[in-house]
């Protein structure tokens, strides 16, 4: 027992540096895995509220840039609405506003932090529990899909980026409805990689990408990209697409966040089969 | 002593504030960053409680970790710099080192490159290596630790020449 004692004090300051190393460890292989809970994230009041406040500086030399982009989706729902409201297709396109589009929520967001040149990208935004914010909610903008979201505090989000390793996003061909699942290989954060999408899909390059409708967390259709270079992969079974984003990840300024209000009834009926 | 401490709490909140709201978005090339905040461990004073130093290395790579949604790998990387510290000092300065009297702003500028170099190199080859967690990768991990930890030490350089104090 005075040995072990001896032993202890002797090496007390290796034994604190291993203890710490493997805390930061476990910190790092729970940050590569998928679903576990992580105590790490910048979805809370201190590192949110700096960033907040920090963002609340920095705004400002975005602001011209945000106008622009803005200003050209104005431009596009105006002409969706104009077109709709004077063109042939106006019974065509009569909805009840009671349920149009009550499938989705939608709640506009700000980005405080953003980061692409990691391997798992995270983005810190300023919506929370408090705004009826949960885990698994997608996040978009009005050019394309940004990710999802992966941890909430009562005032601050974190959203996983789809340039991490860890997204796996059902995406489709516009075309047709192949589908494959959206990865990314950690090189370019203008390039996100589709897999597994089935030998039997027609495309040329330029087609554009959009997600499909096998997720509960996106809606089908949020446009993502376009293909840029294509293989076969290993087996010769499948396709891997390399997609160019339409959005510019590395500047996000505002986005949505969107509610699937149906997601647990889906996901109850595909449990059923279990 | 007591100036020490608040030297060292202003240089630790200093620095990690400008890692996180500048230092993390400069992303030169693509994907080159400086890690200026290991200057905290590379600078603090040689005669020190080691249990704490290495506690304080793992509390700032902590911080680091939470502002960038890393999990865990700035803090394996601080706490690995800062035990390995004495093991480095002692051979890149040798017999100063061995009384213990050591003032940075007084040593040789080789010796003192020598030192920023081999902490800043492993601590930007363990963070990336561990960041990236894929031997397949290893091109990468290698370039990324090149070119950072030439950025971040030409920063270190040149912050500890800015603002060390002249006593002539």
């Amino acid at each position: 027992m005075q040995q072990i004692i001896n032993f202890i004090i002797r090496n007390k300051t290796f034994l604190l540096f291993l203890l710490l190393f493997c805390i930061s460890l476990i910190f790092t292989f729970q940050s590569h895995s998928y679903h576990r809970s992580k105590f790490i994230n910048s979805a809370n009041f201190l590192t949110g509220g700096i960033y907040e406040s920090a963002n609340n500086i920095g705004g400002y030399f975005g602001l011209k840039k945000e106008n622009q982009i803005l200003l050209e989706e104005n431009n596009r729902l105006k002409s969706v609405l104009f077109n709709a409201q004077t063109g042939k297709l106006k019974e065509a396109f009569i909805v009840d506003s009671s349920n149009y589009n009550a499938n989705y929520k939608y709640t506009p967001a700000q980005v405080y932090k953003n980061s692409y040149s990691l391997t798992n990208n995270y983005l810190t935004i300023n919506k929370g529990k408090k705004d009826s914010i949960k885990e698994e909610f997608g996040v978009i903008t009005s050019k394309g899909i940004v990710g999802i979201i992966d941890k909430v505090s009562p005032n601050y989000g974190r959203v996983r980026s789809i340039l991490n390793s860890n997204i796996g996003v059902n995406a489709q061909l516009k075309k047709t409805n192949h589908f494959g699942i959206l990865t990314w290989n950690g090189n370019s954060p203008y390039m996100v990689q589709l897999i597994d999408l089935p030998k039997q899909a027609t495309f040329v390059v330029g087609d554009t990408i959009i997600t499909g409708g096998l997720s509960t967390i996106f809606p089908k259709g949020i446009p993502i990209g376009t293909v840029a270079s294509f293989k076969t992969d290993e087996t010769e079974n499948y396709f891997e697409i390399d997609v160019a984003l339409f959005n510019d990840m590395t500047n996000i300024g505002h986005v949505y966040i969107i509610e699937n209000l149906d997601a647990a009834e889906i996901s109850n009926l595909n449990n059923l089969d279990e | 002593m007591n100036n020490a401490i608040t030297t060292n709490i202003v240089r630790f909140i200093a620095l990690v504030l400008v890692q996180v709201l500048v230092l993390n978005h400069i992303n030169f090339l693509g994907y080159i960053n400086p890690y200026l905040y290991i200057l905290f461990i590379i600078l603090f004073p040689i005669k020190n409680n080691r249990m704490l130093f290495i506690f304080l290395a793992f509390l700032l790579g902590l911080t680091v970790d939470l502002f960038t949604d890393s999990g865990g790998v700035h803090a394996a990387a601080s706490v690995t710099i800062a035990y390995i510290r004495p093991v480095v000092l002692k051979f890149s300065f040798g017999a100063i080192y061995e009384h213990q009297t050591i003032k940075f702003s007084n040593t040789d500028i080789g010796q003192r490159l020598t030192y920023f170099l081999i902490v800043t190199l492993v601590h930007h080859l363990l963070l990336f290596s561990l960041e990236i967690f894929n031997f397949s990768k290893i091109i990468l991990i290698l370039k990324k630790t090149l070119f950072s930890c030439i950025f971040t030490l030409i920063l270190c350089i040149l912050i500890t020449v800015l603002f060390s104090r002249k006593t002539k």
